[in-house]
C-alpha cells in the first residue's frame, strides 16, 4: 500500500491522528480484534526463556493472556489462558516449568497439556453413574484456543490469524537481518523489568520509533558532555511501514569511546563529568561499530542493543490508558561473569530507571494526559517531510518511522475508525 | 557471647538509626548527600524480586562504586525528566543476618509512598534491603545495599533512590 492510497480513516493520515486514538475504548476494543487478532505477529517472548522441555511464561497478545510452553517433544505452543469450561485462568504463574506437561484448572481441574489439548476431565462420567457428561462429550472440542507460534532468530511469536503469511514474511528481509545481528548467537536471560505506564500504548509505540526526541528529551548525553555529532546513523522503515530499525554507529577512526568523550566534552561543553565512565564503557562485540540498535517491531515489541545492553521490550496494552513496557535483558550464553557485569552496569542507561531512557514513561503520560478532551484535534507528524520513505537518517531528524507506524496502523484499521466515527462512538 | 555476636548486638540500634536517617535525606531531597552513606567501594542495587527468586540479576540500578552514585544525582538534577514527587520511606526494624570482622549484615522491610502533583499519595515500592553495613572507624556506612522490590510493576518510571 502506498501513500495515496492508504485508507484515511476517521480524519487520521500517518502525518495528522486524531487523539481520540489513545483514549476511545471502542477504538481500542477494534485494536484487539484488527492489530493484534488480526494480520499480525506477535512477540511471546525468547525461546531462551523456554530452554527445557515444560518450560512456560506467560504473555500477552494485546489484551488476551497467553500461555507460550515448550512441550515434551520440544515443540512451543501457546494458548490463551481462558479454561474451556468456565473461562477461568488456567496458568496462575509467570513462568516455571510443568514437568509433567499438566496445566490443571483449579476450578473443577481441567487439565490441559502443554499444546492446549484437554487431556482430563474429573467425574467426566460422574459419580456412581449420577450426573457426568452426555456420551456426546468430546474432550478434543473442548481444548483451550490456540495460537500459531513461529520463531525467528530466537524470538517467538504467534498469530490468531489463521491466513497470515509465514513469520518471515510478516518480518522482511531487512527486520530479519537486524533481527539476526542482535541474535546472532545463543542468549541467555538476565532479568526483567516491568514498567507501566498511563498511557496509550500507540504512544509508547510511536517513541519507540521518534528519532526526533533523542537528544531533546534524553539530556544524559548533553549534560555529561557526551553528545554525539559526528555519528553515523541509519534508519529503516519496512515496506508496510510498521515495522523500523535504526542504528547509531561510533564515528569512523575513532576506536575508543572514552577519548571521544574527552573530545565532545570539549566541544559540547558540558558542564558535568562523569566519575564512573565504566557506566557508559562500549565493548563492540558484533562485526560493526553500531553502539545503538532499536528496532520496533509492529505491533508489540521492541528489539534493542545499547552499547552493550541488549533487550526485548514487550509492549501489552491493558486499556487505553494503561501500558504495561516488559523489558526483558539478556546476554549472550558464553558472557563470562565480568562480561555479565559490565552488562549490569550499562544497564543504568535503560530501562524504568534509565538515565537515557526513563523520560519515555513520562513523554507517554504526559501525552495522554495533555490529549484529554482533545478528541477532533490532531497531532502534526511533518518533520522531515510528510511521506514514509524506506530509509532515511533518523539524527537528520525525521519523523519517517513514526508515519510509518501510522501507515501500517490505519492500513490494519481499515474501516473501523470511520465507522466508529459514523456511529459516534469514536 | 561470641565477638561477632557481641558486634551484632551493639550495631542494632546503629543500623536502625541509620536506616531512618539514609530514607529521611532521600525523602528530604539531600540526594547529594546519599552517596556519602556509603563507603567508596560500594554497592547499590535495585532489583525486582522475580529476578532475585529466578536467580537473574539484571537491576534498575546497578552502582558499583560511589562515582557511580554521585552520577546518578548529577543525572537526576540536571539532565532527567521525570514526574515532581515526594517520596516517604517507612523503614522496619532491621534485623541482623550475620557478622564478619568490622562488617554486619542485615536485612529491613520498606515501603515508599509516593505523592505526585495531584495530590494522591500512592504505594509505589514495596521491598526489603539486603545490606552490608561497614562499621568501623565508629560510623555507620553501607558496603552493599540491594533493594530487593516485590512491586514488580512500577509507576511511569524510577527515579529517584529506593
Ligand atoms: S473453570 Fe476451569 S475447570 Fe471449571
Ligand atoms: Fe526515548
Amino acid at each position: 500500500m502506498n501513500a495515496e492510497t492508504m485508507p484515511v480513516a476517521a480524519g487520521s493520515e500517518p502525518t495528522a491522528v486524531d487523539y481520540a486514538v489513545y483514549h476511545s475504548q471502542a477504538i481500542f476494543t477494534a485494536e484487539q480484534e484488527n492489530i493484534f487478532r488480526g494480520q499480525t505477529w506477535c512477540y511471546l517472548g525468547l525461546e531462551a526463556e523456554l530452554a527445557n522441555s515444560g518450560d512456560f511464561r506467560s504473555t500477552h497478545v494485546g489484551n488476551t493472556p497467553v500461555v507460550v510452553t515448550r512441550a515434551t517433544d520440544g515443540t512451543i505452543h501457546a494458548w490463551v489462558n481462558r479454561c474451556a469450561h468456565k473461562g477461568a485462568t488456567v496458568c496462575r504463574s509467570l513462568r516455571g516449568n510443568q514437568a509433567d506437561g499438566a496445566f490443571v484448572c483449579v476450578y473443577h481441574q481441567w487439565a490441559y497439556d502443554a499444546t492446549g489439548a484437554l487431556v482430563g476431565v474429573p467425574f467426566r462420567r460422574g459419580l456412581k453413574g449420577v450426573g457426568g457428561y452426555s456420551k456426546e462429550f468430546n474432550m478434543a472440542e473442548h481444548s483451550l484456543e490456540r495460537l500459531r507460534v513461529e520463531t525467528f532468530g530466537g524470538l517467538v511469536f504467534g498469530t490468531f490469524n489463521p491466513t497470515i503469511a509465514p513469520l518471515d514474511d510478516f518480518l522482511g528481509p531487512v527486520m530479519r537481518k537486524y533481527i539476526q545481528r542482535v541474535f546472532q548467537r545463543p542468549v541467555k536471560v538476565l532479568g526483567y523489568a516491568r514498567q507501566f505506564m498511563a498511557g496509550n500504548w500507540k504512544l509508547y509505540s510511536e517513541n519507540s520509533r521518534d528519532s526526533y526526541h533523542g537528544g531533546l528529551l534524553h539530556l544524559f548525553y548533553p549534560t555529561f558532555g557526551i553528545y554525539r555529532q559526528s555519528q553515523e546513523s541509519a534508519g529503516l522503515v519496512s515496506d508496510e511501514g510498521y515495522h523500523t530499525v535504526f542504528t547509531v554507529s561510533k564515528p569512523k577512526g575513532d576506536v575508543d569511546y572514552g577519548s571521544f568523550g574527552d573530545e565532545a566534552n570539549r566541544e559540547m561543553q558540558g558542564e558535568a563529568k562523569l566519575q564512573d565512565e565504566r557506566l557508559l564503557a562500549f565493548r563492540p562485540e558484533i562485526a560493526d561499530d553500531v553502539g545503538l540498535h532499536i528496532q520496533s517491531i509492529f505491533p508489540s515489541v521492541v528489539v534493542q542493543q545499547i552499547q552493550n545492553t541488549l533487550a526485548t521490550r514487550q509492549i501489552v496494552p491493558h486499556g487505553t490508558d494503561k501500558t504495561e513496557l516488559v523489558w526483558t535483558y539478556f546476554g549472550y550464553a558464553d558472557d563470562d561473569d565480568e562480561t555479565t557485569r559490565h552488562r549490569l552496569r550499562n544497564l543504568n542507561l535503560v530501562g524504568p530507571s534509565g538515565l537515557i531512557s526513563m523520560e519515555d514513561g513520562e513523554a507517554v503520560e504526559l501525552c495522554q494526559q495533555g490529549t484529554i478532551g482533545a478528541e477532533g484535534k490532531r497531532s502534526f507528524v511533518e518533520m522531515g517531510g510528510d511521506d514514509v520513505r524506506p530509509s532515511y537518517a533518523p539524527m537528520g531528524m525525521d519523523e519517517n518511522s513514526v508515519r510509518g507506524f501510522w501507515k501500517g496502523y490505519l492500513g490494519l484499521m481499515g474501516n473501523a475508525l470511520a465507522d466508529l466515527a459514523a456511529e459516534g462512538r469514536a | 557471647m561470641s565477638v561477632a555476636a557481641e558486634v551484632a548486638q551493639v550495631a542494632q540500634s546503629a543500623i536502625d538509626d541509620f536506616n531512618a536517617a539514609y530514607g529521611l535525606c532521600l525523602d528530604d531531597d539531600r540526594l547529594e548527600q546519599w552517596p556519602t552513606l556509603f563507603v567508596d567501594d560500594c554497592l547499590y542495587q535495585v532489583i525486582a524480586r522475580e529476578n532475585v527468586d529466578n536467580g537473574l540479576p539484571a537491576a534498575v540500578m546497578y552502582c558499583d562504586s560511589k562515582g557511580m552514585l554521585a552520577d546518578r544525582v548529577v543525572a537526576l538534577r540536571k539532565a532527567n525528566v521525570f514526574p515532581e514527587h515526594f517520596n516517604r520511606h517507612l523503614i522496619g526494624r532491621a534485623v541482623i543476618t550475620g557478622a564478619e570482622g568490622n562488617q554486619v549484615s542485615a536485612e529491613a522491610s520498606y515501603v515508599v509512598f509516593q505523592t505526585r502533583n495531584d495530590g494522591e499519595t500512592r504505594i509505589y515500592n514495596a521491598g526489603k534491603y539486603v545490606d552490608w553495613f561497614d562499621l568501623s572507624g565508629g560510623t555507620v556506612r553501607l558496603k552493599s545495599r540491594t533493594c530487593i522490590y516485590d512491586t514488580l510493576r512500577i509507576a511511569t518510571l524510577l527515579a529517584t533512590p529506593i
